[in-house]
């Protein structure tokens, strides 16, 4: 279950979308989400799914890698799925029971699910195609732009780099943790939601009490190595903008205009315009 | 004098250190009164009982904490000086026990040049640094992957090319075999005494593994925040009886030698190794 979790991972392949400059990719993510809350139909979002099909095949990460991470947020896509579907109010078409499934609703509802997949694939393949350390830079870059933020951009982004690196290393150690509980009798997989959440506690406290162990040690392990905060920082990797990064730009352009354009289409597909 | 002061690589003069202790007013003692000098090129072996102080030993050489009377320089600088630090921290580097928890970077090569990047080398010379150090660790072959997928003794080796590409001229490390396999231990051993001998960097080795350091030039026995024994291995090595009062063991075929004497056979009492004990077995 906690290996399913692909968000924030780095998948290296070598391929063109891994060479881009991370702000590139950045700055597509961030228009590229903005740009789904903006869509209105069916013809939108099929735009997305080629361009996110074209994206993924260029990044030569295996398809399945990708779709193992919307496996995680299933009960989130569910739960807005249902919601939507029995709460919107207009043209009944169906009902079960006291409930009724509405045109309107069913139409929300998978808006909500396509735009939740969108976002979780299209953001997650930035953090595979990205190493996190660029990532990070990118980052720290962008931020120098927004007022207020810039004083700690250094220091934001070192958190988040952290963060990052500690992921897999914390996974591991939940797993090791809920097996040794497990060991002792703890039931993680029966009882209702309050009892289950109850039984997370033997395992939050011991991984809380290491993770700040981990920290401490990670902040002396650090001050060993000089860090002393951005000042005088030197990076080993400059980040360079090149030609690939200008024509993606361009072709980023091109898509997320496309993808506005759409919004207009008054030909139905599937839903009443 | 001052040839003598040119080849001191670290000098502890009379250094008391005590945790402040937070329920009550009173405080833990952890060095009561330490001196020693390292030379230049040398490998000290550190070893002591848990809560002996050698920890805490270790981290006042490389200025994480400052003695509470007394004096630590390192090559000629005092770390309570505050404008020393920085300086101090690259000439002593510092290798941890848990590899897991001194690996910044996501990338092993992004890790090896976060220490050259807080010294603000120029990005060409930290590429060049990484290389080298990379090659020294022989973990070329990784500098793309990923930390966590790495062994144990890989991780640590890892950690101490992060220091290499410092340019130290002194490691200190602190029981960094504690948490790997047998095999992790023996990478990592091997990598610090190539270090030693190839590179001529000063190696202070703290541990809790006898065998590691039968090759040391010199050992020291810390005991209560105290040092209660100093010497070659072989000297230390063959008070058996009194090593064990303190709590600490001897390499394997030593502690047999010392069994064998004891059952009457006539048996040197500094054998060290096995081929020594072979050699003296078969005399």
């Amino acid at each position: 279950m906690l290996k399913d979790v692909t968000i924030g991972q780095y998948y290296p392949t070598g391929s063109v979308i891994h060479k881009l400059d991370p702000r590139t990719k950045i700055l597509f993510t961030t228009a590229f989400v903005v740009m789904l809350f903006f869509l209105n139909n069916l013809w939108g979002y099929l735009a997305t799914f080629v361009i996110l099909a074209t994206i993924t095949l260029l990044s030569k990460i295996p398809v399945g890698y990708i779709i193992r991470g919307i496996k995680g947020l299933v009960l989130i896509i569910m739960l807005t799925v249902v919601l939507n579907l029995f709460m919107t109010p207009g043209t009944v078409v169906a009902t079960l029971g006291p409930l009724t499934v509405t045109l309107e609703g069913l139409k929300v509802a998978t808006y909500m699910a396509l735009r939740l997949i969108f976002l979780v694939v299209g953001t997650s393949i930035m953090t595979l195609t990205t190493s996190p350390i660029d990532l990070t830079d990118g980052m720290e870059w962008c931020m120098r732009f927004i007022p207020f933020v810039r004083r700690y951009a250094h220091e934001l982004a070192m958190m988040m780099s952290i963060a990052l690196r500690f992921i897999p290393t914390l996974m591991e150690e939940t797993e090791r943790i809920m097996k040794a509980q497990k060991a002792r009798g703890a039931n993680f997989e029966t009882g209702n939601i309050i009892s289950r959440a109850k039984n997370l506690i033997p395992i939050l406290i011991p991984l809380f009490i290491s993770a700040f162990r981990r920290a401490d040690e990670l902040a002396t392990a650090m001050e060993a190595r000089c860090y002393r905060g951005g000042e005088n920082r030197t990076r080993m990797k400059q980040l360079a903008f090149e030609f690939r990064d200008g024509t993606s730009l361009v072709l980023m352009v091109v898509m997320i205009v496309g993808l506005y354009l759409t919004t207009m289409i008054q030909i139905p597909l599937l839903f009443p315009v | 004098m001052t040839m003598e002061s040119n080849n001191r690589m670290i000098d502890v003069r009379d250094v008391h250190f005590a945790y402040p202790h937070n329920n009550e007013n009173e405080s833990v003692v952890a060095l009561d009164g330490v001196s020693l000098h390292i030379k230049k090129g040398e490998f000290v072996g550190i070893i002591g009982h848990n809560g002996s102080g050698k920890s805490t030993l270790s981290k006042l050489l490389n200025a994480i904490i400052f003695p509470t009377q007394g004096d630590v320089i390192v090559s000629g600088l005092n770390t309570k000086n505050h404008e020393n630090l920085w300086t101090i921290r690259q000439t002593a580097g510092m290798v941890f026990q848990n590899p897991d928890n001194q690996l910044v970077a996501t990338i092993v090569e992004e890790d090896v040049a976060f220490g050259p990047e807080n010294l603000g080398v120029p990005p060409q010379e930290i590429r060049e640094r990484v290389d080298r150090a990379l090659a020294v660790v022989e973990m070329q072959a990784y500098a793309h992957q990923k930390p966590h997928q790495l062994s144990g003794g890989q991780k640590q080796r890892i950690a101490i090319a992060g220091i290499l590409a410092m340019e130290p001229e002194c490691i200190i490390f602190d029981e960094p075999t504690a948490m790997l396999d047998p095999s992790g231990r023996r990478e990592v051993m091997e990598t610090i005494k190539r270090l030693n001998r190839d590179k001529d960097m000063t190696v202070i080795h703290i541990t809790h593994f006898m065998e590691e350091i039968i090759a040391a030039d010199r050992i020291i026995v810390l005991d209560k925040g105290k040092v209660v024994m100093e010497g070659e291995p072989r000297t230390i090595f063959r008070q058996v009886k009194r090593l064990k009062e303190i709590g600490l063991d001897v390499p394997q075929m030593t502690e047999l030698a010392y069994e064998l004497r004891s059952e009457g056979l006539k048996i040197a009492d500094d054998v060290l190794s096995i081929e020594e004990m072979v050699d003296a077995l078969c005399q």
